[in-house]
C-alpha cells in the first residue's frame, strides 16, 4: 500500500521515518521554537517592567507584551511542539505512514495563519486584552480570528494522529497493544478535542460579538467556558510532558514500566477528569455554587492529582528499575547518583519531573483550594504557579526531548554541546527561581497583570512592604537568567539544524533497541520493594506537600471573617 | 519499553510492583483528606466566600450605591475628594468598581459583621484588599453579596488585581476599619 521509498532507516535508532511524517516534524518543530523566541522576548520584557527598579516598558506597551508572552507561550509554542510529538509517537513509534500528509499541512498553515493574525493584531496594539480576553473588554476582530484559526489547525492535527492510529491498527504495523508513549500522546489528543470545542463554543461568538453581529455574552458564561479552554489545554502539556518523560526514560535507560496496567490506568484517570477544573479560575466568583466548585476544582475527588502523584512515582521507579538492572545497585540513590547528569536529555527530563511536581503541583493543588484560593487568587502567586508547570515542567521537558529529536530528524551532530550540556541547569533553575520569587510576592499580596505595583500615578496610595519588593526583584534577576537558558537552547537547535556536521555513523545516543526476551524478565525478589529510592523520593515529596497544604490553611484562618 | 508496544500482549495481567500499589494507597487517602477540608472549612471555619449573588443591571446597581452613599456618608477623602460611608453595623454596606476607581471609602467597626455588596459597572475588576489579601473577583452584571467582618483596625487598601484597561493600575479604593 505505501511505498517504501517514503520511508528512510535511522541508523542511530533503527526507527523506520516515513518522510512526509518527517517533513511536517519538522516544520511544526520549527515553527514551535520559532515562536518561543518571539513569546520569551516579550516574556523577558514583562519581566523586565515587573522588576520595580527597573520598570521597562511604558503601560501600554507592557499590556501589549503581556498580552503577546501568553498567547505566544501558553498557546502556539506548545500546541505547534505537541503536533510534533503527536506526529513522531503515532507515525514513528508505530511504524507506520502518517494519515493525509495533504491535510497535516493544512493543519499547519491554518496555525501558522491563525498565530500570525494574533501576533499582528496584538503587536500594533488593538489586542492587549490579555491572553483571556475576558469579556466585556473587546478586542479587534483579528485576534479572536486568529485563535480560532489556530484551533481548527490544531483539531485538524489531532484527526490525523488519530487517522494514523487507525491505519497503524488497521495494516498491523505493531503487535499487541500501542506503546505507553503512544497511550500519552492519545490522551493529549483527546484532552485537545475536548478543549478546542470549549473554546470554539466560546470564541466564535465572542468573534461575532466584536464584530456587532451577537449584542451581549454573559461575562461569567464567558468565564465557565473559556476556562474550559484555557485550563484544559494546560493538560494537554501535561499529557504531553508525562509521555515524553517516558519516552525519554525508554530511550536513555531502555527503561520499560514498573505495570503497564498502572501507569496506563493513570493516564485513563487523565481522560476522565483532567479536562474538568476550570473552576480553578472561577474560585472567587459570584453566581457559582460551592458544590459546583468544590467538585470541578478538587478534579472529581483529586483523582485526576492522584493520577500525577502515579506517574511521579513511577517515572523515576522505572528508571530507577533499570539502573539497578544495570549493576547501579548500592544503597538507596546510586541508580540517581550514576545517571548522565551531563546528557541534556536526561538532566532536563529529571529537572522536569521534580520541579514540575514541587513548584507546579503542589502549588496548584494547594490555591484550587475553594476557600484557600481567597488568599491567592489574581496575585502573581498564579503566575508563579504556572511558571512552575508550563515553564519548568512542559517546556523543559519539550526541551530535553528537543536534544533527541532534532539530531534524530535532521540526522545531524549537535551543535555547541558543551552550551547543551549546561542548558537544562540555567533554563530550570532561572525560571524555578522565578516561580518560587512570583509566589512569595503573590503571598504577600503582589497583583498579576500590573504595570506599577509603587501606584505612584494613583490618587489613593499604597506600600507593599520592602520583602515585596525584593522578591519583584529576585523574580527578575532570575528571569534574566532563564532567558539566558531559553536562548541557549533555541541558539542550540537552530545552529544544529543551519550547522550541524551531518550524523557520524557511530552511534552515540544509546540505541532503544527492542530489549531481549531475558531482559523483559521481571527482576528483583517479590514482597521486596523494589524501587526504595524512587520510594524514598515519593515519601518526600509527599511530606512536603501535606506541610506546603497546611501551612495555607494556617494562613487562610487568620483572615477577616467571612460567610 | 515505553516506546514499544507492551511485551506482554495481556499486560493488563501482571502483577502490581508492592511499591507502587503502597503509594497509590497513600495518595488515595491524602486525596480524600483534601477533598474532605474543603465541606468541613464550609461546616467549621470562619473563612468562606458566599454564594448569594444577583444578576443586576450596572445602572440600577450604581444607584444603588448612590443611594446609600447619601444616607451613611459621614465625610470626605481630601486627597480623592470620595465620600467616607459608614454604613449601619450588621447592615448593608455598598461598593463599586468602574475604570479606574473604588468607590466609595467604607468606614467599618473592627469585630462587627456588614453584609458587603460588589458589582462593576464596566469591565471585570479585582477586589484585592492589602495587605490582608483577601481577593474576590468582581463582576458587571453580578451583584455579590458576602458577610464580612473586619478583625483588624486600620486603613486598607483595595487594590484592582484583574487588567481593566490602560488605567488599571491606578485603580485603587480605601476601606477604614475603626475599632468603635
Amino acid at each position: 500500500m505505501t511505498a517504501t521509498n517514503e520511508f528512510r532507516v535511522c541508523p542511530d535508532t533503527g526507527f523506520r521515518v516515513h518522510l512526509p511524517a518527517e517533513a511536517l516534524m519538522k516544520v511544526n518543530a520549527v515553527a514551535a521554537v520559532v515562536f518561543l523566541l518571539i513569546g520569551g522576548i516579550f516574556g523577558l520584557l514583562v519581566a523586565l517592567t515587573r522588576w520595580p527598579a527597573v520598570h521597562l516598558l511604558p503601560a501600554d506597551l507592557f499590556y501589549m507584551a503581556l498580552t503577546a508572552h501568553g498567547t505566544d507561550i501558553l498557546l502556539v509554542w506548545v500546541i505547534f511542539f505537541e503536533v510534533a510529538v503527536l506526529y513522531f509517537a503515532s507515525s514513528v513509534l508505530l511504524n507506520c505512514r502518517l494519515a493525509t500528509p495533504k491535510l497535516a499541512w493544512l493543519a499547519f498553515a491554518l496555525m501558522m495563519i491563525g498565530a500570525l493574525f494574533a501576533n499582528y493584531v496584538i503587536v500594533i496594539g488593538q489586542a492587549s486584552v490579555m491572553f483571556t480576553s475576558y469579556v466585556p473588554m473587546r478586542a479587534h476582530p483579528l485576534f479572536y480570528l486568529g485563535l480560532i484559526l489556530f484551533a481548527v489547525g490544531a483539531l485538524i492535527a489531532c484527526g490525523v494522529f488519530f487517522g494514523t492510529l487507525v491505519i497503524a491498527k488497521r495494516e498491523r504495523t505493531y503487535e499487541g497493544s500501542i506503546p505507553l508513549v503512544t497511550f500519552g500522546a492519545m490522551v493529549a489528543a483527546i484532552i485537545a478535542v475536548f478543549t478546542i470545542a470549549s473554546g470554539a463554543v466560546i470564541l466564535i461568538p465572542t468573534l461575532l460579538w466584536s464584530v456587532g453581529i451577537v449584542s451581549y455574552i454573559d461575562p461569567l458564561l464567558y468565564k465557565v467556558i473559556w476556562w474550559g479552554m484555557g485550563h484544559s489545554s494546560q493538560q494537554i502539556n501535561v499529557s504531553a510532558q508525562i509521555a515524553i518523560w517516558y519516552a525519554i526514560a525508554a530511550i536513555l535507560f531502555g527503561a520499560k514500566p514498573l505495570s503497564e496496567k498502572v501507569s496506563r490506568g493513570a493516564f485513563l484517570l487523565y481522560i476522565l477528569f483532567l479536562q474538568i477544573a476550570s473552576a480553578h479560575h472561577l474560585l472567587v466568583e459570584p453566581g457559582l455554587s460551592s458544590e459546583y466548585k468544590i467538585w470541578n476544582t478538587s478534579y472529581a475527588m483529586y483523582l485526576a492529582v492522584l493520577a500525577s502523584m502515579i506517574h511521579g512515582l513511577t517515572v523515576p521507579g522505572a528508571i530507577e528499575a533499570a539502573q539497578r538492572k544495570k549493576g547501579y545497585n548500592k544503597g538507596l540513590f546510586e541508580w540517581l547518583r550514576k545517571a548522565p547528569w551531563g546528557n541534556p536529555v536526561f538532566s532536563g527530563m529529571f529537572l522536569s519531573l521534580v520541579l514540575f511536581g514541587f513548584l507546579g503541583g503542589i502549588t496548584g493543588v494547594t490555591m484550587g483550594v475553594e476557600q484557600i484560593n481567597l488568599i491567592i487568587h489574581n496575585t502573581i502567586y498564579v503566575v508563579g504557579h504556572f511558571h512552575g508547570t508550563v515553564a519548568v515542567g512542559t517546556t523543559l521537558a519539550f526541551m530535553a526531548v528537543s536534544y533527541f529529536v532534532v539530531p534524530f530528524l535532521w540526522q545531524k551532530e549537535l551543535v555547541m554541546p558543551g552550551l547543551a550540556k549546561w542548558q537544562p541547569y540555567l533554563f530550570g533553575i532561572g525560571m524555578g527561581f522565578v516561580a518560587v520569587f512570583q509566589m512569595g510576592a503573590g503571598t504577600l499580596g503582589v497583583p498579576r497583570r500590573h504595570w506599577d505595583m509603587s501606584f505612584a500615578d494613583a490618587v489613593l496610595k499604597f506600600d507593599f512592604s520592602a520583602a515585596a519588593y525584593l522578591m519583584m526583584a529576585l523574580a527578575g534577576i532570575f528571569s534574566v537568567i532563564g532567558s539566558i537558558g531559553a536562548l541557549a537552547y533555541i541558539l542550540i537547535m537552530v545552529g544544529t539544524i543551519l550547522f550541524g556536521e551531518p550524523k557520524r555513523a557511530a552511534a552515540k545516543a544509546p540505541a532503544p533497541a527492542q530489549p531481549s526476551a531475558a531482559e523483559s524478565v521481571r527482576h528483583g525478589s517479590a514482597g521486596t520493594l523494589e524501587v526504595p529510592g524512587t520510594f524514598v523520593l515519593a515519601l518526600v515529596f509527599l511530606t512536603t506537600f501535606v506541610l506546603y497544604y497546611y501551612v495555607n490553611w494556617k494562613y487562610l484562618s487568620e483572615l477577616w471573617l467571612m460567610k | 519499553m515505553s516506546i514499544f508496544p507492551p511485551k506482554e500482549r495481556l499486560w493488563w495481567n501482571e502483577p502490581i510492583e508492592r511499591s507502587e500499589v503502597l503509594w497509590i494507597g497513600l495518595a488515595f487517602v491524602w486525596a480524600m483528606i483534601m477533598f474532605a477540608m474543603m465541606p468541613f472549612w464550609h461546616l467549621s471555619g470562619g473563612q468562606n466566600l458566599s454564594n448569594e449573588a444577583y444578576r443586576v443591571v450596572p445602572e440600577a446597581y450604581g444607584q444603588k450605591v448612590e443611594a446609600a452613599a447619601a444616607k451613611y456618608k459621614v465625610g470626605e477623602d481630601k486627597a480623592s475628594g470620595l465620600p467616607i460611608v459608614r454604613p449601619p453595623v450588621g447592615g448593608d454596606a455598598y461598593m463599586l468598581g468602574r475604570t479606574y476607581e473604588w468607590w466609595p471609602i467604607l468606614e467599618l467597626v473592627k469585630g462587627q459583621s456588614y453584609r458587603l455588596h460588589l458589582s462593576s459597572m464596566d469591565m471585570m475588576h479585582g477586589f484585592s484588599l492589602q495587605p490582608v489579601n483577601i481577593n474576590i473577583q468582581v463582576h458587571p452584571d453580578y451583584e455579590h453579596v458576602l458577610t464580612l467582618t473586619p478583625t483588624t483596625s486600620g486603613e486598607f487598601t483595595i487594590v484592582c488585581n484583574e487588567f481593566c484597561g490602560i488605567g488599571h493600575h491606578v485603580m485603587t479604593g480605601k476601606i477604614r476599619v475603626v475599632d468603635k
